[in-house]
């Protein structure tokens, strides 16, 4: 059952005073946990919760042909699956939008913010590149799903260690990893979602929050403050003044979360 | 048959890898669970009884057992295209056939109860972990049923029959190579579901059979034990 | 003098007791002389009838259950309401404590609107509801809680005793349908997130016995922590 409108109508009157349902500040998160190493097949893998809410993350890795306009980087490919066995509202078949919106926007996220350095990913220029697979799983909603891939992504990218690769019979030998990390930036970049219920903005909401927002907007940044992508979402308007809140909100939130995750990443 | 034959993990012949179960691992779900020999693990969600849909589907005269089963992309070595594939979607419905058997749901027509089976690392034996998380998610739904099911695989290595095998052991190639043969069974010893894949005699699958009965029990006392822990009087 | 059998988890196919005077209660059958759950649960036995209390699964819906449910869709004869069951319920306008001309509808009862009503009859068909009695009707405001269905009488006590500590420790109005959703109504909201966080924490620990006392204590902690 959808969050009723008289919870939702209460969600909001709260929200005014500054108050959310489970004691949260309007920029804090609900408690971040990142666990690697999920699958020992993937090259790289996380779960990470926030509050109740769980993704899975795996990093995959294969050697290809490099796209036509850029013979000298590796790919990168996201995909997300919203699975019917985390809420009641999806149901099997093929992706439907929400779950190719996660999937575009961590995309979008990671390539923007140039967090992986693809051109050390090319093997033979024209010829020969590797490949990033980062598949993301929902095992359950409780909203919020794209900010916790978007930690998954990450956190699995930064444990994922490269394959060896039989260069002269041009094969992978997964199972024996190489020493060598996929070379990653030093700036880890952070994606986070603010979002409009009635006045106010909030950070991190749940499914019941989730339910009653009006808009949305989706930010990749680094925790120094430099933006590189987003995406405003859902039907409802915002004022310049609330775009600067979200700005505010999610620079501070982008700086905690990284601190967070920094030490659980340790 | 001697028992000093060496397995590639060094087990005994008749020594399933470590087990751990688990329930109530997805909030959201009316019931779910978490099974795993070894590193294969398995973790299943259950939603229902609810209304079926497409109605069409609907059968007015006894409930529906829906099932899915599908492997995480990065649960394997060659990476798995996420979505549904003809494989899995046997699995699923060899999965309901394993557990309609013990299921009690003539007194929800019209209705289905959605098990979702996912593989998140694979190690073989997936099929039967993914078995005995649905029995758990299943009972933990509060869907009536007369009996749990617990399901292992046994393995012929060559001329060796071994119990819950794993990858290695699915590969191997010495003699006559690898027979692989998931079996289901109720604790009262009924048998609810069996594939084969490769090369044996009637006498060698019936003491297949009877190591199945032995090491389901083994299987079932994990699966009692998770349940019941899930209850602790506080 | 009667032994009885002490309160047990039991999960399907197990034995709950043995002996030919034993009866088969819900949840149960007997094959030979052994009584043997169908479902996981709590064993309970009471004048040589053995039952298992559900502890999770679907709402079984009762003639004369107080419910709460949202308007899923308007026909032209009345409402369809979800109760987070499986089985469909009805409100025909008939069962309105007004005359509701068949053009008024969406005027008394709309879409997404949460309602208190009575169940009057449950067939194959689905199950039929009225709001005409006291304390039925449209909800206005408030918050709404979802709970599982079997922890209801957990929330509700003996005769009434733990909805009652909660009501008055929390100065809400509080109603449960038996469905598993819970309307608060307060002068603030903190109070209604109060008589939340009560609810939840009774469903969690519905298992104790003692659990008056040990809600008691929880109350006595959260108000020095406000």
């Amino acid at each position: 059952m959808e969050t009723p409108d008289l919870t939702g109508d209460r969600i909001k009157q709260y929200l005014k005073e500054g108050k959310r349902f489970d004691n949260r500040k309007l920029d804090e998160f609900r408690e971040i946990s990142i666990e690697g190493g999920i699958s020992s097949k993937a090259e790289g893998s996380a779960r990470v919760k926030l509050g109740k809410t769980e993704v899975l993350v795996g990093v995959k890795m294969d050697v290809t042909e490099p796209y036509p306009d850029s013979p000298d980087k590796g790919n990168l490919m996201v995909t997300a699956e919203l699975l019917p066995l985390s809420s009641e509202r999806y149901e099997s078949g093929p992706p439907k939008f929400p779950a190719i919106e996660v999937g575009r926007l961590i995309d979008r996220f990671i390539r923007e913010s140039k967090f992986i350095d693809f051109e050390k990913l090319c093997i033979k220029k024209g010829e020969k590149v590797w490949g990033v697979f980062i598949d993301i799983y929902s095992i359950n909603d409780d909203g919020n799903l794209v900010d916790a891939a978007g930690i998954g992504a990450i956190a699995a990218l930064r444990m994922a260690k490269i394959p060896k690769y039989d260069a002269k019979n041009e094969k992978v030998l997964y199972g024996e990893l190489s020493d060598k990390n996929i070379p990653l930036r030093k700036e880890t970049p952070i994606s986070l979602t603010a979002h409009k219920l009635g006045e106010t903005m909030i950070i991190d909401p749940t499914k019941e929050e989730e339910d009653v927002s009006e808009a949305k907007m989706t930010l990749g940044g680094t925790p120094e403050g430099v933006i590189s992508s987003i995406q405003k979402g859902d039907s409802k308007e915002l004022s310049i003044d609330e775009v600067n809140k979200i700005l505010e909100l999610t620079e501070k939130a982008r700086k905690n979360v990284f601190s967070k995750i920094e030490k659980l990443l340790k | 048959m001697t028992k000093e034959f060496k397995r590639p993990d060094g087990r005994k012949v008749d020594e399933i890898r470590k087990m751990s179960a688990k329930v109530g691992v997805v909030p959201n779900a009316d019931g779910s669970a978490m099974f795993s020999f070894g590193d294969t693990v398995a973790i299943a969600a259950v939603y229902g009884p609810k209304k079926m849909h497409p109605q069409h589907q609907q059968d007015p005269e006894k409930g529906t057992l829906r099932c899915t089963y599908n492997m995480l992309s990065f649960s394997v070595t060659d990476r798995i295209r996420p979505g549904p594939n003809r494989r899995s979607t046997e699995i699923g419905k060899i999965t309901g056939w394993s557990l309609e058997p013990v299921i009690m749901i003539k007194k929800y027509p019209n209705m289905v109860v959605d098990v979702h089976i996912h593989i998140i690392q694979a190690n073989a034996s997936t099929r039967c972990a993914g078995i005995n998380a649905a029995v758990l998610a299943l009972a933990h739904a509060g869907i009536p049923m007369r009996e749990l099911v617990s399901s292992v695989s046994i393995g012929k290595l060559d001329k060796q029959l071994v119990v819950d095998v794993n990858k290695d052991e699915e590969d191997w190639e010495e003699g006559e190579g690898a027979t692989d043969i998931p079996i289901t069974m109720t604790n009262s010893g009924k048998l609810t579901h069996l594939q084969l894949d490769g090369k044996i005699t009637t006498k060698d699958l019936k003491e297949a059979i009877k190591l199945a009965e032995k090491a389901t029990k083994e299987v079932y006392e994990v699966q009692k034990k998770a349940l019941k822990e899930s209850l602790k009087i506080e | 003098m009667e032994n009885k059998m002490e309160r047990k988890v039991v999960i399907p196919g197990e034995v709950i007791a043995k002996g030919g005077d034993y009866l088969p209660g819900e949840g149960t059958e007997k094959k030979g002389d052994e009584v043997i759950s169908n479902r996981y649960g709590l064993a309970e036995e009471n004048n040589r009838l053995v039952k298992v209390i559900a502890l999770s699964g679907t709402y079984q819906a009762r003639r004369g259950n107080v419910v709460i449910g949202k308007v899923e869709n308007i026909t032209f004869n009345g409402w369809v309401i979800d109760l987070g069951s499986p089985i469909g319920a009805f409100l025909s306008l008939t069962e309105v404590p007004r005359y509701v001309d068949k053009s008024g509808l969406s005027e008394v009862l709309d879409i997404g609107d949460m309602v208190v009503a009575k169940i009057i009859g449950v067939n194959a068909r689905g199950i039929d509801l009225t709001i005409k009695s006291r304390g039925l009707g449209k909800i206005d405001e408030g918050l709404i809680v979802k709970v599982n269905s079997n922890k209801v009488p957990r929330i509700i006590g003996k005769e009434g005793s733990m909805i009652n500590l909660i009501k008055k420790e929390a100065g809400c109005n509080i109603t449960v349908g038996q469905n598993g959703l819970v309307w608060i109504r307060g002068d603030k909201v903190e109070d209604e997130l109060f008589v939340k966080r009560a609810i939840l924490f009774v469903t969690e620990k519905s298992f104790a016995s003692g659990l008056t006392e040990e809600v008691k204590k929880w109350f006595e902690k959260e108000k020095k922590n406000d």
